[in-house]
């Protein structure tokens, strides 16, 4: 048994060159379906480093600064609190009863400090697509918080813990087989999530370049990238718990965050990006309707 | 928003992992995506499938906040001059200018031009010239290898040469820029 310590801060680092490893293989991939070589897989490493070590003299006030702070502490709440591999005690697991309610609200927690510091930052880029950004996040959340209610009410546990403990009788007991609607809901939720297209609308590089973070450089950019990727497997260790029986072994996690993180890069790789109004009004129609099926079945 | 102050003169500081930061950084090369010239028309097919400059780590940032290089694409008016200016300065530290084309190095068909920069060296600091009229995407990759090869070596003082000599910069500048209104430094 380690110290608790010594198991966030292994949770926090292997979690982060993960999540940075994977970016480097979605740029080959998408490369590779464009026909081209792509950046090596250590690319994502190499552009942080950089960052770090680049001066900063930007200077837009307070919230500026906190942005990517709200944002790494978002992602590092919920890492803790999602199990990583069943029955191991190296990495930290902070699990209670009715963590499922904390987290749909904690998930979202870095956006919000996100839309804050982009829009302290004044540049309009920026604020449009904070706005888009929000509008978006309010419809995928609600279909996310329907079908996460789904499968909470189903299996009689608010504890992602118990979650995934319901899920280990075989493969048949995985959630996405036993509450397969909510599942499809969560599903296609996870794609505005990882800002996946067909639903790119808030970086959007032809309209408005990159969006919230144009204002953001060297250091500031550096901790930005590192929240996103610690926030992405924080993600996809929600979403493998909830939906695919969380993981036995070290090496199972790893394929199923693999595999659930390629989902939505494949995806953005063939589509073009819907317009803000389409994407808002397909996620608030389908997703949410696919979850209120599950809900309505479970509740009679 | 920009403040007035004038940079502090970088001096030659002991950098924490100077040589892994140096491969990061030629390893990394992010470039302001901004055309002055018709040189910018051979940046594009740098992007496609034939050349792509992705897998040498350089990639094109819409903001200069997030730049590294600066790509000086062909001519530079006199115009052109001052957002240039404004661009390169928004820059963070460290920083680099590819010059494209014989334009940047002597003028070339717009040597006796009314309009037109004859020696960029004079007006920014200049880390690599790639020459021809225009040079073809093979030859602007060569000038990014020469880039990366000179930030290896730590040879890339561009930016320094710059905030040491900034009234040397300064001064010229405002020869061709006549109705000056920039503060004294573009953060």
């Amino acid at each position: 048994m380690l110290t608790n310590f010594t198991s966030i801060a292994l949770t926090i680092v292997g979690a982060l060159a993960w999540g940075l490893l994977l970016g480097g293989i979605s740029r080959s991939v998408t490369a590779r379906v464009h026909g081209r070589i792509g950046p090596r897989v250590t690319q994502n490493f190499i552009d942080i480093w950089k960052l770090f070590r680049k001066t900063s003299s930007i200077h837009h006030g307070g919230m500026f600064w906190m942005a990517p702070m709200f944002r790494i502490t978002g992602a590092i709440c919920v890492l803790l609190m999602v199990p990583l591999v069943i029955g191991q005690n190296i990495t930290c697991n902070m699990s209670f009863a009715g963590d499922v309610f904390l987290l749909i609200y904690i998930m979202f927690f870095g956006c919000l400090g996100m839309a804050l510091g982009a829009g302290n930052s004044g540049h309009p880029y920026a604020v449009i697509a904070v706005s888009r950004g929000l509008a978006q996040m309010s419809a995928y959340e609600l279909s996310f918080s329907i079908a996460v209610v789904a499968i909470a009410v189903g299996l009689h546990t608010f504890r992602v813990e118990g979650i995934v403990a319901a899920q280990q009788a075989g493969i048949t007991s995985w959630n996405i087989f036993r509450f397969p609607f909510a599942s499809a809901g969560m599903l296609i939720a996870f794609l505005p999530m990882q800002m996946a297209y067909p639903f790119g609308i808030v970086l959007a590089p032809q309209e408005i370049p990159i969006g919230p973070p144009t204002e953001y450089s060297s250091r500031m950019l550096s901790f930005m990238f590192s929240g996103r990727a610690l926030f992405g497997v924080a993600k996809l260790l929600l979403f493998v718990g909830l939906l695919f029986g969380g993981a036995s072994s070290w090496l199972s996690l790893l394929v199923k965050t693999f595999l659930l993180y390629m989902y939505p890069v494949v995806v953005s790789s063939v589509f073009p990006r819907f317009r803000t109004e389409q994407s808002i009004r397909f996620l608030w129609f389908v997703p949410t309707t696919l979850a209120l099926v599950d809900l309505v079945r479970v509740m009679l | 928003m920009y403040c007035n102050q004038r940079p502090e003169k970088p001096g030659n500081k002991k950098e924490f992992l100077k040589k892994i930061t140096n491969m990061a950084r030629a390893n990394s090369l992010w470039v302001t995506a901004y055309g002055t010239g018709c040189g910018a028309i051979e940046l594009r097919p740098l992007y496609t499938s034939r050349f792509d400059m992705e897998r040498f780590g350089i990639a094109m940032r819409p903001t200069p906040r997030q730049a590294d290089v600066l790509i000086i694409s062909g001519y530079l008016a006199t115009k052109t001059l001052k957002r240039v200016i404004r661009v390169y300065e928004q820059i963070q530290d460290p920083k680099y200018i590819i010059a494209l084309g014989s334009c940047t190095i002597n003028g070339g068909m717009y040597f006796d031009s009314y309009n037109t920069l004859n020696v960029l060296d004079k007006y920014l600091p200049v880390d690599v010239y790639v020459m021809g009229c225009m040079p073809r995407p093979e030859a602007v990759i060569d000038g990014f290898s020469l880039l990366m090869q000179k930030i290896k070596d730590g040879r890339a003082q561009g930016w320094k040469h710059y905030k040491e000599n900034l009234d040397y910069y300064r001064e010229n500048q405002k020869k061709i820029i006549t109705d000056w209104d920039l503060p004294d430094y573009n953060w």
